[in-house]
């Protein structure tokens, strides 16, 4: 990241140095830097909050939080995580790659890029400070349902306005990230020759501009109702509570791709390169993506089993989520294709592309009888719920993220990252990983609601296992901190094409780092 | 991670185990446990052929064995069969599933109705025929949550009055709440059924024997979500028979009489039972409170200043906040004892009275 300074010199125009640099900064590659970083930050914010739950999980019985701070701490790390560490990595992703992937110089809106990015901090020190004014931060749940989150103090509202500032960012990304591409293509590089990676991210943006503003238009209508005599959640008044958990989830459940389909991307390139075999079936791959892209618009009822909605609408939703099984099985048959006669080798990124793989796949097992409506009305709400999103969460989208950084750290910064230091990362996260959510699934079933700071006898061998895992897992994220500052510092040169069996533009035609502007005049892609 | 998944369908066998749904005591809770069993063992071995699969090629096709990468990527037919297969097995399930939804959500001919209403954080069971109510909240004792005390074989999960029902009835619940959702669970039946303000739901079950089952609130609804637990006996008919006779007599001899007038000392006393009851989890059984969400009751503006202001925001509430309107939920007398309490203990001292016959006042 320093490295790419070097390359910012030589172009003949000025270029502020020091802190101005990354606030005026225009540069595809600066932002996308700019927001692996906050998306870092807000990792290690949201992963405290997480620990505190955890540490006071570890026993029975009240002995850290009262339970008012106890649902503060689960709003709050749920909303930092989404919005704050897993979406704008993603955006840093496409920020750094997909012009260098189409062979564009930079991003189409460049100012409008760092607009989206700076609107970013803002957001988060809003809903960060919330925990010190009065009554403290938001405690409805990151799901924000009404009546409970209108009532509750000033917080509630400075979450409202983040949220709104959060999808704002989002929304001018995702128009940036799809004019980029459709617009800026380099000669030759048609629609269905594009990177996995640029296809995922394309059909993401299309599902950011489509619900994002239905979650601006909902938390509206939640500042109305708290603030202007509106009615549209309050039963006395006309309206209805449930109408919220509807627009929510139209949202909510389209968000859950959002933060998967980009993942799904990052995999797509890496397994292909360590397996030194084409992807296998990349028309499919494409299809099954927009496939499960427009099945996240008709599922969102299934956040909602136990709301007590028409018989014909539980089974309606029921056989909708089924079915996107279907296009999430052809993407990990494709990917156990892909290795299937390859010629594989397991560094780091590989690693974590396998280990994505093999959790992600649970975590969807568990999205399947989570589907099955009579199961659901048992586990919605539990920890199986907690332990399911997790494993698509964490090791689904977090570990796509972690081997998309391994993957290409040595092209961002021309220096190969310690590989001993990168394993390690892998095995001691996917060790406490499954300490810390596998056990979850038993709390679930055996009765666990989530959402509550003390719980009763029978759970608590397994809720102190599930605090052991997560200090570790929690630590060993420090590991990967320390291994990007030296990757940035120096260590091994790296070459333009770091991995034999990666193809795509970043890699057979830029050297490592790359220059400033990614591709001045465009290459030509037969 | 294959042995992981193996290890817990292993458990899966053992009934009433820590790994899997509780033992089911419902016919539906039966075939929800039935519906789990066979999807897990569906994905179980789908898990184990995928990833058998992978995990050879793993071993097998790596660089440093010398194996040299194929070329192929893609085969039609091989596509075709892995999304027709996936679909097949979808369907299978689906049969099965819609059947149990089918049976489940059908409350139609129930021997009997309760009506419940979910309050912050209590439950209210109104048993509409037999004219019978219960106000059933957490009877944990503070200090075993605060660990000062050791933690009784059902912490978290006793009320002071839990739902009676007789075994192997059709009971159906019309499901409200009075002021957030909250969402009332009994895992041993199978049943989960949000409680929305404004909006009455149905739900039903029948307990196969009798017995003491407990579940918990599973919507969050606010501070004290954890300690809002559900416990339903299940008595046989005779002794379903006897309790009910049981709890006419009871509300008749505990019921005080709203047209007397009481003493300072009467009203104080009853006052700070339903304080206990009603107002503690969030003023704090020394009035202390904990503001700003919940204020102090102790030298408040309002518990020591206008009486007419007290008392009308004891029943009618605070909208936007957690103070609920308990007109609706306490008697003429309860209510006056309340407010009596709240103005002559906790620390303040303004020497009202307020007397069941000022509160019906108010109710005209």
């Amino acid at each position: 990241m320093e490295a790419t300074n070097a390359y910012a010199q030589d172009h003949g125009h000025d270029h502020p140095t020091g802190l101005m640099r990354w606030i005026t900064t225009t540069n595809h590659k600066d932002i996308g830097t700019l927001y692996l970083w906050f998306s870092f930050i807000m990792l290690l914010a949201g992963g405290c909050l997480a620990l505190l739950i955890r540490a006071e999980l570890f026993q029975p019985g009240l002995q850290i939080v009262t339970p008012e701070f106890f649902n503060q701490l689960t709003t709050l790390h749920g909303l930092i995580m989404v919005f704050g560490a897993i979406m704008p990595a993603m955006v840093g992703f496409a920020n750094w790659q997909v012009p260098m992937m189409i062979g564009a110089p930079d991003m189409a809106f460049p100012r409008m890029n760092n607009w989206s990015f700076w609107l970013l901090p803002v957001a988060a020190i809003m809903l960060v400070s919330s925990f010190f004014v009065p009554g403290g931060a938001s405690a409805g749940g990151w799901t924000m349902y009404p009546p409970l989150f209108l009532q509750g103090g000033i917080s509630n509202d400075m979450t409202i306005f983040a949220v709104h500032i959060l999808g704002i960012s989002s929304i001018m990304g995702a128009i940036n990230i799809v004019t980029t591409i459709l617009n800026m293509r380099a000669p030759g590089m048609t629609l269905m020759k594009m990177p996995l990676f640029v296809w995922t991210w394309l059909i993401t943006a299309y599902l950011l501009i489509a619900v994002m503003p239905v979650l601006a238009g909902t938390v509206t209508m939640l500042l109305t109702d708290r603030h202007f005599g509106t009615n549209f959640f309050n039963a006395a008044g006309g309206g209805d509570p449930v109408m919220f958990q509807h627009i929510f989830w139209f949202f909510g459940h389209p968000e859950v791709y959002i933060m998967i389909l980009p993942a799904f991307g990052i995999i797509s390139q890496i397994i292909p390169a360590f397996a030194r075999k084409p992807l296998f079936g990349y028309a499919s791959m494409v299809y099954a993506t927009a496939s499960i892209a427009i099945l996240s618009f008709i599922v969102w009822a299934h956040h909602m089993f136990t709301t007590g909605m028409p018989t014909s609408a539980q089974l309606f939703f029921m056989y909708a989520t089924m079915l996107i099984a279907v296009p999430t099985g052809v993407k990990v048959f494709n990917w156990v294709a892909t290795m299937w006669r390859g010629s594989m080798t397991f560094e780091t990124p590989m690693l974590f592309a396998i280990g994505f793989v093999c959790l992600f796949t649970i975590g969807g097992f568990t999205g399947l009888v989570c589907a099955i409506t009579p199961v659901d009305i048992q586990i919605q709400d539990t920890y199986y719920v907690v332990a399911h999103f997790h494993y698509v969460l964490v090791s689904g989208s977090l570990y796509a993220i972690f081997a998309g950084v391994y993957f290409w750290l040595p092209k961002w910064t021309g220096h190969m990252y310690n590989e001993k230091l990168g394993k390690l990362h892998f095995w001691l996260s996917t060790i406490f990983f499954n300490v810390l959510f596998f056990p979850m699934h038993f709390l679930g079933l055996a009765g666990m609601p989530r959402r509550i700071p003390d719980y009763a006898l029978q759970f608590a061998d397994f809720n102190a296992l599930a605090t052991v895992g997560a200090f570790g897992f929690g630590l060993s994220q420090l590991i990967l901190l320390v291994g990007v500052i030296k990757c940035i510092k120096g260590g091994e040169k790296a070459a333009g094409r770091t991995w034999e069996g990666a193809d795509s533009l970043e890699w057979t035609h830029l050297p490592s780092p790359p220059p400033y502007h990614s591709f001045v005049t465009p290459p030509v892609v037969k | 991670m294959g042995a992981l998944a193996a290890l817990m369908s292993m458990a899966a066998w053992a009934e009433e185990s820590k790994y899997n749904l509780p033992t089911p005591q419902s016919e539906v809770a039966q075939e929800i446990f039935d519906l789990h069993i066979l999807i897990m063992w569906v994905c179980v071995g789908i898990f184990i052929v995928v990833f058998g699969a992978m995990f050879y090629s793993i071993w097998k096709h790596r660089k440093s064995l010398g194996h040299k990468a194929a070329h192929f990527h893609e085969n039609t037919l091989v596509e075709v069969i892995w999304t027709v297969i996936p679909f097949a097995i979808l369907i299978a399930m689906a049969i099965p599933s819609t059947k149990a939804i089918l049976n489940m959500r059908d409350a139609s001919n129930p021997d009997m109705t309760i009506k419940v209403t979910g309050y912050q954080w209590k439950w209210e069971y109104d048993y509409r025929t037999e004219g019978i109510k219960l106000m059933s909240a957490l009877s944990t004792p503070r200090d075993q949550i605060d660990g000062s005390a050791k933690k009784g074989e059902n912490y978290l999960l006793e009320v002071d009055n839990a739902m009676v029902v007789p075994a192997g009835k059709k009971v159906r619940l019309l499901l409200t709440a009075n002021d957030v959702i909250h969402s009332w669970w009994v895992p041993a039946f199978g049943i989960k059924q949000d409680a929305i303000p404004g909006y009455i739901k149905d739900a039903w079950f029948k307990a196969n024997t009798p017995g003491t089952y407990r579940g918990q609130c599973a919507e969050l609804c606010g501070k004290d979500h954890g300690f809002m637990p559900i416990v339903v006996e299940v008595k046989s008919a005779d002794d379903y028979a006897k309790w009910v006779a049981d709890q006419k007599v009871k509300s008749a001899a505990v019921t005080m009489d709203p047209n007397k007038t009481y003493s300072a000392d009467e009203l104080k006393a009853q006052g700070e039972k339903v304080y206990a009851a009603n107002c503690a989890a969030c003023h704090q059984a020394n009035g202390a409170g904990l503001p700003p969400a919940f204020p102090a009751i102790t030298g408040s503006i309002i518990a020591t200043g206008d009486k007419a202001a007290h008392i009308a925001i004891v029943m009618n509430g605070k909208p936007g906040t957690a103070m609920a309107a308990f007109g609706k939920q306490l008697n003429d007398v309860d209510l006056a004892a309340v407010v009596t309490y709240e103005r002559n203990a906790l620390g303040n001292k303004t020497g009202d009275l307020v007397q069941p016959a000022d509160i019906k006042a108010l109710r005209k």
